[in-house]
């Protein structure tokens, strides 16, 4: 099977890899970049834990095949961090302890950072709505919900 | 596999004639790919049309239509003011599709493509009478989107063809759309019944209608006698009434584990009573 060159940016950075074109862009990220924070659990797009975000958009890395990756911008989990400072989201997930397995926590805190990009705002209902597709099995969303909301709250008064 | 991204539908065209075995072309890949995954089908030749001129834009013509390209992702028609504003039910039913990651992939196309008899968006497309161009060995013909089902996942596509555009008509003066769905659940499930009504009224009385049924035959299902039982009337309760008997009289639903013969059928009527009553204020004017 011959394998397809793909030049693409994750979080920044340039990187190339060699995929089979059947390889999801998840697959690629984490077995030829390291980059492990996007996670499979369904592998069909229901689950949310690999989401990563493809030129600003919300997807599923499970569902974007690795070839697709040429010449986009990924941003994963993995550049949500300034260096040793975390993510306001990031840090308020860990105050609300907004996780427990954790296996959920990258493609949620992904997906949020989009939805507060998007929204400021948002009512309860518009981000549970948004992370509609985000399951998580342990926390039973309310903590996510509030750290989400909390978070919001604290960007809008540090903007 | 072999995949390619041809530069244009002619070149995706001719590479889908020429290949042999399982063909798939990928857009947005919410269905492609869960298929390829399951093994379900895995495609020999599968033909990424994204990198074609065109297919990421939302063009308003001059004539009031829109041509929607065929990579155009849920999310990016929500987002369009004025798209919205023209076809509420269309955007709407498509928006209904999946999840927040689902919609910054899926695409109008692929929804009708997959050949679903539950697809959201296509009973909102057949409602407002859309149509797609097909490209083919031949070159391109019109087909109304109601002629493009044929069966559960079988499309009327021959080997070489795909669609190239969906075309939407221009809404208009006094029209409105609305799709409507039911599922067991408030998100992210597939249509038990989906009904999709545009009309165009005169003062307060309904002169074009059409409605289109979704997850109750093989197929979206146009009725026209859903239709006459609104045009000419006022949407009164007897308008409203005959318009529920018409489409549960149309229903050819399955039993399944989502819902029986006997709910679809009812609840076929009573989705197209409130999706005509929202399509009805939206045409005169409310911006429901």
């Amino acid at each position: 099977m011959s394998k397809l060159h793909v030049s693409t940016t994750v979080n920044g950075d340039t990187v190339e890899f060699l995929c089979d074109p059947r390889e999801t862009l998840l697959d690629c990220l984490r077995d030829k970049l390291n980059l492990t924070g996007a996670k499979e659990g369904c592998g069909t797009g229901d689950c949310g834990a690999c989401s990563v975000t493809l030129d600003g958009r919300l997807v599923c890395s499970c569902l974007v095949l690795g070839v697709e990756a040429e010449g986009k911008q990924i941003a994963t989990v993995e550049g949500m961090a300034d260096g040793e400072v975390l993510h306001p989201l990031q840090r308020q997930f860990i105050e609300h302890a907004a996780l427990q397995c954790g296996i959920c926590t990258p493609g949620i805190l992904v997906a949020a950072k989009t939805l507060l990009e998007k929204n400021p705002d948002p009512t309860e209902e518009e981000a549970r709505y948004w992370l509609a597709g985000n399951l998580c099995r342990c926390t039973g969303y309310d903590k996510i919900i509030r750290a989400v909301l909390d978070t919001a709250a604290e960007l809008r008064e540090a903007s | 596999m072999q995949y390619h991204s041809p530069a244009s539908f002619a070149e995706a065209s001719a590479l889908a004639a020429n290949a042999t075995g399982i063909t798939r072309f990928l857009a947005g890949g919410t269905d492609v790919l869960v298929q390829l995954r399951s093994e379900v089908v895995t495609p020999d030749t599968l033909i990424d049309i994204k990198k074609i001129n065109g297919v990421r834009d939302i063009n308003g013509n001059a004539d009031g239509s829109w041509t929607i390209g065929v990579a155009v992702t849920g999310a990016e028609m929500t987002e369009h003011p004025k798209l919205s504003r023209d076809w509420p039910g269309v955007v709407e039913a498509m928006d209904l599709i999946g999840s927040t990651q689902v919609q910054g992939r899926a695409t109008l196309t692929g929804n009708l493509c997959n050949g679903s008899p539950a697809a959201d968006s296509v009973p909102a497309m057949v409602a407002a009478g859309v149509t797609v161009t097909v490209t083919g060995p031949n070159g391109e013909r019109v087909v109304a989107v109601e002629d493009i089902p044929t069966g559960p996942g079988r499309t009327s596509l021959a080997k070489g063809e795909l669609i190239a555009a969906v075309n939407i008509p221009a809404r208009g003066q006094n029209g409105g759309d609305a799709y409507l769905r039911f599922i067991p659940r408030t998100e992210m499930d597939i249509a038990v019944v989906g009904v999709g009504v545009n009309l165009r009224v005169d003062g307060e009385t309904i002169t074009e209608a059409r409605v289109a049924l979704g997850a109750v035959a093989p197929t979206v299902l146009l009725v026209e006698n859903c239709a006459q039982a609104i045009i000419g009337t006022k949407l009164d309760d007897t308008a409203l009434d005959a318009l529920a008997a018409a489409a549960s009289a149309a229903c050819k639903p399955i039993n399944d584990k989502r819902g029986t013969i006997e709910f679809r059928t009812e609840v076929a009527g009573v989705l197209a009573k409130r999706a005509a009553i929202i399509a009805y204020a939206r045409a005169k004017g409310d911006q429901a």
